[in-house]
């Protein structure tokens, strides 16, 4: 009978295995022995610690997106909490602007950034009306921060409403009661509802900078993110194998810190009920 | 067991409106003696709890009322600082700690010191009878245990006052039964001044010194649950609590005329009106001789006691309590009597 069951259930994923092996895991794998049969061999994979130029993208595409990443959090999850708890007017209007970014593809993101901080963005223009020189950034790291903030907090904000509404204001209360000032009742009760929607919103937020290549591209910064060196590699010195080793090793960090960021959520969802 | 005499409370004047219109409580005027249980009761959406949450501070009353703890007036002081435990229908336990860590959490706000802490901890175990639940999580308790920890975590900082919102309505009645027992002794030995919300009239008789019936919005009686049981100031109250009998009856020569016979009653007057009593006010006597004569239509075995429907006595069928063990037949004919002192008149 439980056989029979197992069976089954087998027959009907089958479709979803083969479909996944054919569009995700054979790539992946010709990926994988690309990147180790160019004229580096192996050593392209080691490459990425090794050689300077390919290093700095690495650390400053990490670095940059958990900035990015512990930023939105911080920013979305207090907007997030203070819309859903908030009925004013506006605020149906407010939320829809927020979640605008999503439709926007990186270039756009860009594209807005420069308008923004750019040699003859709305910042530079109001700063030099006030006497304080033209203030221009979008094409250092802060105009990427910019850029990748924007795209990121529309992800992030809904996530937390959703897990805000579900907060029971009866646990404020009796913290409350108890004696704790609303300091203690953000630490004590809120984040830890919050938590699990906190870490799976930073995850998606995490890779999505990891791999982000629009909005870094438009903008052509000083500062070169794994995906541009990536795309130059790959397009302008057809460096293949180097470009598949380099994709490979992103794409492992992120996933690794996606699954070490589950295992986390998974822990607390428990903990939590 | 801190000695001390619990503290008063005062409402003066307190009325809630909430920002979309509704008036939730009017003027209310109340005074809780130090020590003493006062229960709320009244039907869903009376007001009860918000009244209770203007005591506890997380609402405000309308300007013009106020709030005094003793001689302490603390209608600006909000609930973190008013040192009031709370107990909520939904326990409201904290998810992400153990037992212990609920129990302690009040204490660990207060800058209690981890040893001293732990002790009130085991003290509260012991006193709740959850010790060996010390280290569990709270999705592992049953519903009675999460009260136990919910009281517990609410009386470690040994708070002024105990509020109680519908403790035990998340309960089996079996459950509902013990721990009401349990809280009515547990409150007397603490001697703390608690208000204690309920719709459930056995509850409230059970456990108020006082109790205070509350309708739309108004406590519309006060008194021992002996007082409001016996002595219902209104209609609304005597049909709220227990089962009322009410009929109609001429009152002539100082006597009460009905259909069923007629009671001397000592009361001044004459003419047609309405007459209330308590179904274990009417006893059950010979027919022969009897100042009222009924016929059995109905008979329900209790356990405890036998309630019969009876009519012929009066306009309608009355209902009759008695705990005599006799076996009673529908269509028996039987007689009753009734104390004047038990007959009521109410004015509205
Ligand atoms: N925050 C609020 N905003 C608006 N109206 C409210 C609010 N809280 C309660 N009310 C209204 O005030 C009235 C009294 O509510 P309250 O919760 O005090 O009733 P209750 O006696 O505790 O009822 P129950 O037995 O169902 O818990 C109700 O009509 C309710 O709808
Ligand atoms: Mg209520």
């Amino acid at each position: 009978m439980r056989g029979r069951e197992n069976r089954n259930l087998l027959l009907m994923v089958a479709p979803a295995i083969i479909v996944g092996a054919a569009f995700f895991l054979l790539p992946l794998a010709r990926l994988a022995v690309v990147g180790a049969t160019g004229k580096l061999g192996l050593a392209a994979y080691t490459a990425v610690v090794t050689n300077p130029q390919y290093f700095e993208a690495l650390a400053s595409t990490i670095v940059l997106s958990v900035t990015v990443t512990v930023a939105t959090l911080v920013i979305a999850g207090i907007t997030g909490v203070f819309l859903e708890r908030n009925h004013f007017f506006g605020r149906e209007a407010l939320i829809s602007m927020l979640t605008l970014p999503l439709a926007f593809p990186g270039v756009v993101v860009g594209f807005m950034v420069i308008m923004l901080a750019g040699r003859t963005g709305l910042i530079g223009e109001l700063t030099t009306y006030f006497g304080a020189g033209r203030l221009v950034f979008a094409y250092s790291i802060a105009g990427l921060f910019t850029g990748y903030i924007y795209f990121s907090i529309p992800r992030v904000i809904l996530t937390i409403m959703a897990a805000a509404e579900k907060l029971d204001p009866a646990l404020e209360e009796a913290a409350k009661s108890l004696g704790a000032n609303p300091w203690r009742v953000i630490v004590d009760v809120i984040l830890p509802a919050l938590k699990p929607a906190l870490i799976a919103s930073g995850a998606v937020c995490f890779a999505t900078s990891m791999g982000a290549f629009g909005t870094a591209f438009t903008l052509a910064t000083d500062i070169k993110v794994l995906p541009i060196v990536i795309y130059t590699e790959f397009t302008l010195l057809a460096n293949i194998a180097l470009a598949a080793a380099l994709s490979m090793v992103l794409g492992v960090i992120t996933w690794a810190t996606l699954a070490a960021c589950r295992v986390a959520a998974g822990s607390t969802a428990a903990a939590a009920g | 067991m801190n000695g001390k005499a619990g503290t008063a409370i005062r409402l003066a004047d307190c009325a809630k409106t909430f920002p979309n219109g509704t008036r939730a409580l009017e003027r209310t005027s109340l005074e809780m003696r130090g020590g003493e249980t006062v229960v709320f009761l009244g039907p869903s959406g009376c007001g009860k709890t918000t009244l209770l949450r203007v005591i506890a501070g997380l609402e405000s009353p309308d300007p013009g009322g106020r709030v005094y703890f003793d001689d302490e007036d603390v209608t600006n002081l909000p609930i973190e600082r008013r040192n009031v435990g709370m107990v909520f229908q939904s326990y409201a336990l904290f998810p992400n700690m153990n037992v212990a860590d609920n129990i302690a959490y009040g204490l660990k706000v207060h800058g209690v010191a981890p040893d001293k802490r732990a002790r009130r901890v085991d003290e509260m175990l012991e006193m709740m009878q959850i010790g060996e639940l010390r280290e569990r999580r709270i999705t592992e308790l049953s519903g009675g245990q999460r009260q136990r920890v919910a009281l517990a975590r609410a009386i470690a900082v040994q708070p002024r006052v105990l509020l109680l919102d519908e403790p035990l309505t998340a309960l089996d009645a079996l459950l509902r039964e013990r721990l009401r027992i349990e809280i009515d002794v547990l409150l007397h030995s603490l001697g703390i001044t608690a208000a204690y919300v309920t719709h459930d009239q056995g509850e409230a008789m059970a456990i108020g010194d006082r109790v205070a019936v509350i309708n739309k919005g108004a406590i519309v009686q006060t008194g021992t649950p002996r007082e409001i049981y016996y002595k219902p100031a209104s209609s609304f109250v005597a049909d709220f609590i227990g089962t009322m009998n009410r009929v109609d009856g001429t009152l002539r020569d100082g006597s009460l005329e009905l259909p069923g016979g007629r009671i001397f009653w000592g009361q001044e007057g004459s003419g047609a009106m309405q007459v209330l009593f308590r179904p274990n006010d009417a006893r059950i006597v010979p027919e022969a001789g009897a100042p009222l004569r009924g016929v059995v239509e109905q008979v329900f075995f209790l356990g405890d006691r036998t309630r019969l429907h009876v009519t012929g006595v009066a306009d309608r069928a009355v209902v009759v309590e008695t705990t005599e063990h006799g076996e009673f037949q529908v269509g028996q004919a039987i007689g009753l009597r009734i104390e004047p002192g038990a007959l009521l008149r109410l004015r509205d």
